[in-house]
């Protein structure tokens, strides 16, 4: 038995999730709760949210995001890849700033119109 | 250029500002201006390109940019107009000889202006408790700054703060600096909470500090800075009974000391208009409809009282913004008022007043309780009468706690309503 | 080669660089930070003394008299904060009482204007004082002042009028030549026919340079509370304890000229007058002592604490003189409080000492005695300020939202003769970072348009002396 506060959402449940039973998952509120609860004793993804370089705009850096959870394990690895992305002004929320992120399908979005 | 009248005027375009537009402009406002001081609107969510915004306003979840680019986005459908880069100076309620409030503000543009309001909404939002008002003793160095001020360097500006960093107080935005620092290839060396527990939400516990192997020194606090020019090291000493205890001090080698220490309401446009502030939130007493102690001035988001999650600031803007608008078409709110108190176990409650006859069918009523509790009762009493009760399984200062109290209850009050919480038998 | 070089640009060299500036003269100051004002003068009570304080007949007791009638005239001539505001020296028992009426001997003795008031008297004059006050000192000869703008207002008409400022110069020894001085920095070497030695608490380190070991540094810290303008509203005096049993004046608790409030000082012995940490039994000292004469401070509303360090020394007086070993070199040591007050007054001895050295003193006849204009925007009526907005609209946008300073006054100041180069520097210009959010939301604004201005990379910038970086690179690099 594994004890594991959720982060799907702000509430922030206290699970608890039964590796010898198919990681059943109790103390959440919600289906996502017990989603997370398996997940994340067996295969941990986090969404990445971070910043790149762009280039005229009335700010140096430009806000992104990973548009679906990556493996925990690759963060280092995706943050890694950012530093060499230089956008141009003008992007819009959305934009693909960095596709297929490390082979997971996932893509670094633009999270602000500039 | 201004008009020189607005139906209704929204001081600050952060959340609460763009909230509270919004439903002015929806409730029939035919003008309304946001005045922002900074050069675009989102106030400080711009700065907060995390995620976990939206899960419960917009059922997704979003990054704070993109938070504040949906409601522009629905601005722009409206004809509510915006001044950026425009600071109000003043604001004198109901100064005119038929009740209009004048708000003055400066910007480069239209120099110092006064600008009429049928109703003012008050989103300045909060700031940052420093360095000196919790007066960690040492020396001054650089290298010590407040973590939102961090966050605007990092994340806007796209500067390094700092290789070796130590995070004092475990609000959220501590934590999540503690990450975007990680990510950006600092090394994040403690999180240091003076209370036995955090004061942040528990998600940001697990996926800012745990995530990242960042020890949280619960019931500590920083008792020394080192360093002449550039912070050298931090004295770390244990708590007890809010005191540091003499001989428990580790020092941590390091050139950087984020503060999440708490957030202050910022409230001195309201102070100087003569508004009553209540002591324990440091923002302005407010009615149900979230208009302040004075006649055509309202008041929503971290202004009033600082929220755990920015949805329930926008919630709160939207009616604040309805009533605005109510207000500057003229109605008015009569009858009896009855006074929200706080009993045990409650720091504080908004709103301040409820009055019965402004209620359609029930009032919410936030709050905090002041210490983290398992199985609990918030009880709701007038006088000796049970008013009504709430459990909850888990409560924590760090979260926004809400209670709604339906009309039919609210006639069985007297004059008063106290707010207490115990624990469940 | 400098007819006179002045080390140190603390309120005494601004003084002594300002007095020079009516002579025909090269003039140098060496400073080692990176701005003037940086030692005693940034950390202090910022009052200027009426004058009841110092032994009738010592140089403290002369030239804080004659300072404080000559600080008037240069503040309103240079347009430097100074508001007027009458001083209580507070008494809540006899003995207390006894000290007062020494002070009000002294006082009269020194020629000032000075009142012995009751309990009731006193509170009438100051309404937040504590029931517990038995009897004051009273006079309205005294006032406060922005210690910042006054050193540096006297440092930039002495610059105008062609003194040469060299920041970052830490003096490391002085040569005596035939018939002039050289002074060794870390940065280079000065020579110069005279010296004056304005070095505050290493004034003595000056004197021993040139082999005068009389001096002994005993400098002594003192700590201060700064309180939010909602507690400065409530007190409209400055107000003294008893000064201590070793004549140090007592703890005081004054509005500042920014509407804030002080609470402080100590005055504690210390070995290293470079320290300038806070301590928290010493500031809970303070703290009690304000809240004795005025129980209405609520300490919520600290925004700051700080450090001074008085540049005391074994001689208990203001060491003016022409040094023993060296008659090249004029001594401005040991100037602890009064200092400020007697600043203009130390600056005109100065003068006649290195007259008396044998410098031929010519008036210069180029003399202006003014600085460029300093706008205060928040001091203007509405049609003045739309006047300026319009000129120049950054005087509209406001960068210190707490001081409410504009870019347009920031930008002014960095462009002034003396230009500040830190974040800290510009705070004590034009105030931006001094209030509530002590630079919060301001001071990254503050450090673009300082990189802006100045033409040099953010990464340069520092928080304020030398060395205090707040930036270590960039990301995504």
């Amino acid at each position: 038995m594994k004890e594991l506060v959720c982060i799907v959402c702000p509430r922030g449940c206290r699970l608890k999730v039964d590796e010898e039973n198919g990681y059943a998952v109790t103390g959440n509120s919600c289906p996502k709760g017990a989603e997370y609860g398996k997940k994340e004793l067996t295969a941990p993804t986090r969404v990445i949210t971070s910043t790149v370089k762009i280039s005229g705009a009335a700010i140096a850096r430009c806000p992104v995001k990973t548009d679906r959870a990556i493996p925990k394990a690759m963060i280092f690895d995706a943050m890694k890849l950012l530093d060499s992305v230089e956008l141009t002004s003008p992007v819009k929320t959305g934009d693909v700033a960095l596709a297929d992120v490390l082979g997971t399908g996932a893509n670094f979005v633009v999270t602000r119109d500039l | 250029m201004f008009r020189k009248k607005y139906d209704v005027i929204i001081v600050g375009g952060g959340p609460a500002g763009l909230a509270a537009a919004l439903a002015a402009s929806e409730k029939g406002a035919g003008s309304v201006l946001i005045i922002e001081r900074d050069n675009t609107l989102g106030g400080i969510l711009n700065q907060c390109i995390h995620n976990g915004f939206g899960l419960h306003w917009f059922k997704e979840e979003l990054s704070g940019p993109e938070y504040a680019g949906r409601f522009a986005a629905m601005l722009k459908k409206t004809a509510v107009e915006v001044a950026v880069e425009t600071m109000v100076l003043s604001i004198d309620a109901a100064a005119t000889a038929d009740g209009l409030s004048v708000v003055r503000c400066i910007s480069p543009d239209e120099s110092v202006s006064d600008i009429e309001a049928g109703a003012v909404v008050l989103c300045m939002g909060c700031r940052e408790r420093t360095r000196g008002a919790i007066a960690i003793p040492g020396t001054r160095p650089a290298g010590v700054m407040t973590a939102g001020t961090a966050q605007r360097y990092v994340n806007i500006e796209g500067y390094m703060i700092g290789k070796k960093v130590v995070i004092l107080g475990s609000g959220d935005i501590g934590l999540i600096m503690a990450r975007r620092m990680t990510l950006e290839g600092a090394k994040v060396l403690a999180c240091v909470e003076l209370c036995p527990y955090s004061n942040g939400l528990n998600r940001n516990i697990v996926q800012c500090l745990e995530d990242y192997g960042i020890p949280l020194y619960l019931s500590h606090t920083i008792t020394g800075i080192r360093g002449d020019r550039r912070l050298e090291s931090v004295t770390v000493s244990k708590v007890e009974g809010g005191v540091p205890v003499p001989g428990t001090e580790f020092d941590i080698e390091c050139d950087t000391l984020l503060l999440s220490v708490g957030l202050i309401p910022e409230n001195e446009l309201t102070r100087n208009a003569g508004i009553e502030i209540n002591p324990a939130t440091k923002g302005p007493k407010v009615y149900e409809n979230m208009m302040t102690m004075t006649n055509g001035i309202f008041a929503c988001g971290n202004v009033v009282h600082v929220h755990d999650l920015v949805d329930y600031v926008s919630a709160e803007a939207m009616r604040a913004g309805a009533a605005a608008a109510e207000y500057a078409a003229g109605k008015r709110v009569a009858g009896r008022q009855i006074g929200v108190k706080t009993g045990p176990g409650v720091n504080y409650t908004v709103p301040c007043v409820i009055r019965p006859d402004n209620v359609e069918k029930a009032v919410d009523i936030f709050f905090r309780t002041n210490v983290p509790r398992k199985k609990s009762v918030i009880n709701v009493m007038s006088g000796d009468t049970k008013i009504a009760a709430f459990k909850r399984d888990y409560m924590a200062p760090g979260e926004m706690e809400k209670i709604t109290v339906p009309k039919v209850l609210l006639a069985k009050a007297g004059d008063t309503l106290t707010v207490s919480v115990s624990d469940a038998e | 080669m400098f007819d006179v070089l002045i080390i140190g640009c603390g309120v005494t060299g601004a003084a002594a660089a300002y007095a020079l500036a009516r002579y025909d003269l090269r003039v140098g100051i060496i400073e080692r930070f990176n701005d003037v004002a940086c030692g005693a003068t940034k950390a202090n009570s910022a009052i200027m003394h009426a004058g009841y304080d110092p032994v009738p007949g010592k140089k403290e007791a002369v030239l804080n008299r004659r300072g404080i009638k000559t600080a008037a005239k240069v503040c309103r001539s240079l347009d430097i904060e100074y508001k007027k505001l009458p001083s209580l020296v507070v008494a809540f028992n006899e003995k207390d009482m006894e000290k007062v009426r020494e002070l009000y001997e002294r006082g009269i003795a020194n020629g000032v204007k000075v009142k012995l008031l009751d309990g009731d008297e006193a509170r009438k004059a100051e309404p937040s004082l504590s029931p517990d006050v038995i009897g004051a000192l009273w006079t309205n000869e005294s006032a406060i002042i922005n210690p910042w703008e006054f050193a540096t207002a006297m440092a930039e008409v002495a610059v105008v009028n062609g003194a040469v400022l060299m920041l970052e110069n830490e003096v490391t020894g002085i040569e005596k030549n035939d018939g002039y001085l050289t002074v060794n920095t870390d940065r280079g070497s000065y020579s110069a026919s005279y010296v004056i030695n304005a070095a505050g608490a290493h004034s003595p380190d000056i004197c021993a340079m040139v082999g005068d070991t009389r001096l002994k540094a005993m400098p002594r810290s003192g700590q201060y509370y700064v309180l939010d303008k909602e507690e400065g509203a409530k007190v409209g005096s400055v107000i003294f304890g008893c000064p201590d049993e070793n004549g140090f004046k007592g703890i005081l608790v004054a509005p500042t000229v920014h509407g804030n409030l002080l609470v402080g000082p100590t005055s504690d012995p210390t070995d290293d007058p470079e320290d300038l940490s806070t301590d928290p039994a010493v500031l809970s000292r303070i703290k009690a002592a304000g809240l004795k004469m005025v129980p209405g401070i609520d300490y919520r509303n600290v925004i700051r604490q700080y450090t001074g360090i008085r540049p005391t020394t074994n001689v208990r007086d203001f060491v003016i003189d022409i040094n023993p070993c060296c008659d090249r070199m004029i001594d401005l040591a040991s100037i602890a409080s009064p200092g400020l007050s007697a600043a203009t007054a130390i600056g005109e001895e100065a003068v006649k000492l290195l007259k008396k050295a044998g410098l031929e003193l010519k008036p210069n006849e180029f003399f202006r005695n003014s600085r460029p204009p300093v706008t205060r925007m928040k001091d203007l009526n509405r049609i003045r300020r739309r006047a300026i907005i319009k000129k120049d609209p950054a005087y509209g946008r406001i960068v210190c939202r707490c001081e409410t300073v504009t870019e347009g006054e920031i930008v002014e100041a960095i462009h002034r003769p003396i230009p500040p180069r830190s974040i800290d520097a510009v705070k004590r210009r034009v105030g931006a970072g001094l209030g509530r959010c002590q630079g919060g939301f301001c001071s990254p604004r503050v450090h673009q348009i300082l990189s802006r201005e100045l033409g040099i990379p953010m990464e340069s910038i520092c928080l304020d002396k030398q060395g205090s970086f707040i930036i270590t690179g960039k990301t995504k690099n």
